[in-house]
């Protein structure tokens, strides 16, 4: 350690400055965490504390028993898990189809897809709330889990992993007998895993996380999303930092555990994404 | 390339391409012709009250000082935030990198967090974390001998408080990505540049920020076209406030269209934004071309 004395204190230095950071990045959490088990009144003290002086839940027990949160923590949970199984089906058997068959206009629709990612959702909200609001689906899951069924990306994610299965497994399958479906089902889909759950995490988190389409479709408030709900909260209890920062906890809580339960899958997604240059 | 009955294939890409068909071509194509008509909460009730007003929506849009402002408010926040945020990215990034960094993956950890919270719980969280006279942030400045600020309060402080929010949730996406091209780079550059007597800045100009470039490429287009559509930052924050110092082009659009049921003028707000960020990527890939037939 002692041998380059510059080195080492280059490396002191770099220590100090990283545990510095993190604290800031991670000082928010912190902060929101402490109020969220503080009396009402608890937070608007200055100095502001980082660590609250006696705990209580009261704030958590005053959400669930009064302000519904139960329910719009259920409602995120089903549409999150709904929208994810749904499109990890429709999203692979199209991701199927581009990376295995041969068919005329591929390349071509192919490109097109591709191309028109580029389109910003909000480009179509309006059309589509329109369309939602004729087929009696504003308020039910279905105005969420309907157009968020497929997604481009996904598709194109999945098929750029499938082409990677090579095509003689599918053939010996096909010479044993199996059916398209089959082979789609028992031989690529297990063999496609680690795509199918780096976009599973990503269709969950991105659907818990989502705010604008719910904030449009959900306008009864059973049918809030926590997002949703959280900054409705916001309106009636400003004044009531405590209260809003245990509601902040339950919406964060449930993507951090995942993540944090799968972050190898999650990291793996953005570099899929970010290095497809 | 397996072939097979088109039926087959048929019922492999329906269910997507169907979905995307009506979810979202077709309602390209409405947007686009509603954004000609006067639709409103009239035609809402009956669709056969909107009335086509060719370019009329268009010519308003050019007038309306709110959309002016809205824009320019959006343009502020893309071309600090974003500039901000990969330059803390690539900052967080190297050191990451740097081979002296014990314990990588708990920093990693660390600061990639923000970015898989929810976007509108950590602006609930930041709005008091800015509060005047509560709040940690100006009490960790006041150790500075900064004076209290108020933040969201101050429509000259208001974008400067959304803009350091955004740059904390989001620099830990980029700063991944950034992380797996600098692994990338291979370590002999580096070697015979110090060999060479090349110092640290001079080894990041030479070889890591060339070497980056592609990284770079796509990071900067994701970052705008995500920054593009600020909206629940303002909407929970400052409701586009104060004094519309917050007010983003698609919080104006989400007004227009589902507050004040102006579905018309809101598809033609659509439209123009979707035409800004098209001529941008457009530019931003004529730059990368150019860039890339520069030799060396």
């Amino acid at each position: 350690m002692f041998r380059n004395p510059r080195r080492t204190f280059q490396a002191f230095l770099l220590h100090l400055l990283m545990v510095g950071v993190s604290a800031l990045t991670l000082m928010p959490f912190l902060w929101m965490l402490s109020a969220s088990l503080m009396p009402a009144g608890g937070a608007s003290t200055f100095p502001p504390r980082f660590f609250p002086a006696d705990i209580t839940l009261e704030q958590y027990r005053l959400l669930f028993a009064r302000l519904n949160l139960g329910r719009f923590f259920l409602n995120s949970l089903i549409l999150a898990l709904s929208v994810t199984a749904v499109s990890l089906l429709v999203n692979s058997m199209a991701g199927f189809a581009f990376a295995k068959y041969h068919f005329r206009a591929k390349r071509h629709l192919f490109a097109i897809l591709i191309l028109t990612m580029i389109i910003p959702g909000q480009v179509t909200m309006l059309p589509v709330f329109l369309l939602l609001k004729k087929m009696g689906l504003l308020n039910t899951y279905f105005g969420i889990i309907l157009p968020g069924m497929t997604s481009i990306f996904g598709i194109f994610l999945i098929s750029q992993y499938m082409k990677s299965i090579p095509d003689s497994l599918i053939e010996a399958a096909r010479m044993d007998g199996a059916s398209d479906f089959r082979i789609y089902w028992s031989i690529v889909l297990p063999l496609s895993s680690p795509v199918l759950v780096t976009l599973a995490l990503f269709t969950f988190m991105g659907t818990w996380n989502d705010f604008l389409w719910p904030l449009i479709v959900m306008t009864k408030q059973d049918m809030y999303t926590l997002p949703v709900a959280l900054a409705n909260l916001m309106g009636e209890h400003a004044q009531d930092p405590e209260l809003m920062m245990a509601g902040s906890v339950i919406t964060i809580l449930p993507v951090l555990v995942v993540f944090l339960a799968l972050q190898k899958f999650y990291i793996r997604g953005i570099l899929l994404g970010g290095l497809k240059e | 390339m397996i072939r097979t009955k088109n039926s087959v294939i048929c019922f492999f890409l329906a269910p997507s391409l169907g979905a995307l068909l009506i979810f979202f071509f077709l309602p390209i194509f409405a947007s686009f012709l509603m954004s000609f008509t006067d639709f409103d909460i009239y035609s809402l009730a009956n669709l056969q009250r909107a009335r086509f007003i060719f370019l009329q929506n268009y010519i308003m849009l050019l007038q309306d000082p709110l959309f002016w402002k809205a824009l320019i408010n959006t343009l502020y926040f893309v071309f600090v935030a974003g500039p901000l945020s990969i330059l803390v990215s690539l900052l967080a990034a190297l050191a990451l990198h740097s081979k002296l960094l014990k314990m990588k993956s708990l920093f990693r950890l660390a600061l990639f967090m923000p970015v898989v919270t929810t976007l509108v719980a950590v602006a609930v969280v930041w709005r008091y974390l800015y509060h005047p006279r509560f709040g940690p942030i100006n009490y960790l400045l006041s150790f500075l001998g900064i004076q209290p600020i108020d933040w969201l309060g101050n429509p000259s402080w208001a974008m400067p408080a959304i803009i350091l929010m955004a740059v904390w949730k989001n620099f830990g996406y980029n700063m991944m990505i950034f992380l797996a091209g600098l692994q990338a780079i291979p370590d002999y550059l580096y070697e015979a540049a110090r060999l060479d007597g090349a110092n640290w800045f001079q080894q990041q100009r030479h070889i890591t920020l060339p070497q980056l470039w592609p990284t770079m490429f796509f990071v900067i287009i994701i970052t705008v076209i995500g920054y593009f559509q600020l909206f629940a930052e303002p909407y929970v924050m400052t409701q586009g406030g104060p004094l519309h110092a917050t007010l983003s082009i698609v919080l104006y659009l989400y007004q227009q269209g589902f507050r004040w049921w102006r579905m018309g003028y809101a598809a033609s707000i659509a439209f123009v934004f979707f035409f800004i960020l098209f001529v941008f990527v457009m530019l931003q890939m004529a730059v990368q071309r150019k860039q890339d037939r520069v030799p060396g």
